[in-house]
């Protein structure tokens, strides 16, 4: 029960070994070969840490600790393993969204703790700071605007998170849009900030404020939550997880002020500059703006003056699409989401084994965007055994295309029309894509004629040089290994 | 005892190492890196531990609870999906060539 008196400097120290190792291993994160050993660190890191919590003097509750951790960890755990890899964008969302509600979560218990030790205090005007001093702890005006801001950005992160996984996850399939809704929003907002401020102006002034204020002020941040992410679509819920994302940590480094935690407030405050960096890299990945992810409504009326795409679709059959690639120098392959959904990526694989086996220069071309997070293409390629220096950033590949025999499109659209370039009334106008388009040869694997995620018409498909091979991907993908193999009997 | 413009300091530090970690990032570990941060954000285990380690009252302790039991899911789930992402990664050749290891 007594614990030694030096523990808590033994806390703090590897509190900064932690802090280290968890910069340490997002730094290895960022090379392919070392990211493994990366999060391998920064997990070190992290047992350490919960460990040595446990001998902080004056802990209690110890039972109740240990069941709530072994349950949390084993059903994550659990989930964890076995989502597929197609899942992981819903499943960072989960995460995270855990992460933020329990930010909030301890915000709510240090402005309770706070306020109850205010409520025994007498109510005397004017205030006498030396009488609640120490019952109130150190809750100083720094440590109570952070306690309120980080109870806000938490929720908000806990309840937007969930919904962006409900939505990724398929459970909620449509876009959420009434009239008035962004006043109907921003009121909820107002009055949460009021009842916070009205709260946080009592208790700064050394008075108990009343629960219904603290009460209001949680219950409406988590419903904001819920009302900010309703309206946006599928597309851009990427660049909303990561926003999320970025949240979380913000939430973490200023709860980790209130409670004077060292290893919360630099790991929470990494993650939330690192958070809103990748946020902007993504939504400029996808050419929209924060603003307009969060207010705008993506293609919700547009599309009438849109240009008529001269031209007719030309199809084409697996064993000639097959034979044309055999015997091209270089070839490209441009994978989209709708290979992963149609799982012929372990197929296309083989494929371009075979191709690589008879001589010819294949590389894997990855939009951005690709997927449904930057770099989730990868993950999935890298997931069927593509080595990743097959693989070919968009700068890095675009210059190449007109020297590409063969650019090979499967379930892509939208990253490869050409009418983000010429089109200026097209919604996707100016978004970066791939240069598909200008390959000697292009062939499209789709399932049938519809549009894009973004419903718009793709000028590639009726482009002289394009093919296209109607199938679901992943026979289309067997169906050209097959026509392979015929060669070489 | 972190005050005032010590604490400044430290979220400004912390704040540019967070920028300049990304930065330099490979558009392909974009996802396993909003993964790992996720995880390392997962450090508020330790804050929802001491919050639920001082609290008394019913009310306290349920919420305290309910913060341990989220973050405790956020840790480990936060781990697990970034290990197997991560573990997948493999080059064609012994480690030597340096392939898509650029862009902003």
């Amino acid at each position: 029960m007594t614990l030694p008196t030096w523990m808590p400097t033994i806390v703090e120290a590897i509190y900064f070994i932690a802090a280290v190792l968890f910069i340490w291993g997002l730094k290895r994160m960022s090379s392919p070969r070392t990211a493994r050993t990366g999060i391998v660190w920064a997990g070190a890191g992290m047992a350490a840490a919960i460990i040595v919590t446990f001998f902080l003097p004056g802990m209690h509750n110890l039972d109740w600790m240990v069941g709530a951790i072994v349950i949390g960890v084993v059903l994550s755990w659990i989930v964890g393993r076995r989502v597929p890899m197609t899942a992981m964008p819903q499943m960072v969302a989960l995460f995270n969204g855990m992460g933020g509600g329990a930010a909030a979560a301890i915000g709510a218990v240090e402005l309770i703790k706070f306020n109850a030790a205010l409520k025994l205090v007498p109510d005397t005007s004017p205030i006498q700071p030396e009488a609640w001093a120490d019952v109130v702890g150190h809750l100083g005006t720094t440590e109570l605007v952070l306690a309120f801001v980080g109870v806000l950005i938490g929720a908000v992160s806990f309840t937007g998170s969930l919904i962006a996984f409900a939505k990724l996850q398929g459970w909620m399939d449509r876009r959420f849009v009434f009239p008035l809704q962004r006043w109907v929003n921003l009121a909820i907002f107002a009055v949460a900030v009021v009842c916070g401020a009205l709260a946080l102006a009592a208790g700064i002034e050394g008075h108990a404020f009343a629960w219904g204020l603290l009460i209001g002020f949680i219950v409406l941040s988590l419903v904001f939550g819920i009302a900010m992410t309703l309206p946006i679509g599928g597309a851009d819920m990427p660049v909303v997880i990561s926003m999320y994302n970025a949240f979380t940590g913000l939430a973490v480094a200023f709860e980790g002020f209130v409670l004077q935690n060292e290893a919360m407030i630099i790991a929470g405050m990494v993650v939330g500059a690192a958070g809103t960096l990748l946020t902007q890299l993504m939504a400029k990945a996808m050419n929209r703006s924060l603003g307009n992810v969060l207010f705008g409504n993506f293609g919700a009326g547009g599309g009438a003056a849109q240009q008529e795409i001269a031209g007719a679709l030309k199809p084409i059959d697996a064993s000639d699409a097959a034979v044309m690639m055999a015997y091209a120098e270089r070839v490209a392959i441009v994978p989209g989401y709708g290979m992963a959904v149609a799982q012929a990526q372990h197929k296309i694989w083989e494929f371009a084994k075979l191709l690589i086996e008879r001589g010819v220069k294949v590389k894997f071309a990855i939009h951005p965007v690709a997927g449904r997070m930057p770099g989730h293409m990868n993950v999935l390629l890298a997931e069927a055994g593509v080595p990743y220096d097959l693989i070919a950033d968009m700068d890095d590949i675009n210059p190449e295309f007109p020297n590409t025999d063969v650019a090979l499109v499967i379930g892509a659209n939208d990253v490869v029309n050409p009418v983000a370039r010429t089109d200026k009334s097209s919604p996707i106008y100016g978004m970066p894509i791939l240069d598909v388009a200008k390959a000697k040869n292009v062939i499209v694997i789709k399932r049938g004629r519809g549009k894009g995620f973004a419903g718009i018409e793709n000028a590639l498909f009726y482009a002289d040089n394009t093919r296209m091979l109607y199938g679901d991907g992943q026979a289309a993908a067997s169906e050209l290994v097959a026509g392979l193999k015929t060669l070489d009997v | 005892m972190i005050t005032g413009f010590l604490a400044l300091y430290i979220f400004m530090l912390a704040a540019f190492t967070g920028y300049e970690i990304i930065g330099r990032v490979p558009v392909i570990l974009h996802t396993p890196l909003m993964s790992g941060s996720n995880f390392v954000h997962g450090i508020v285990l330790v804050g929802a531990m001491v919050a639920l380690g001082h609290a008394d009252t019913p009310i306290e302790i349920a919420i305290g609870v309910v913060a341990v039991l989220l973050a405790a899911g956020n840790v480990a789930g936060g781990y697990v999906v970034t290990e197997r992402m991560l573990e997948m990664f493999k080059a064609s050749k012994p480690a030597s060539s340096q392939p898509a290891e650029r862009k902003q």
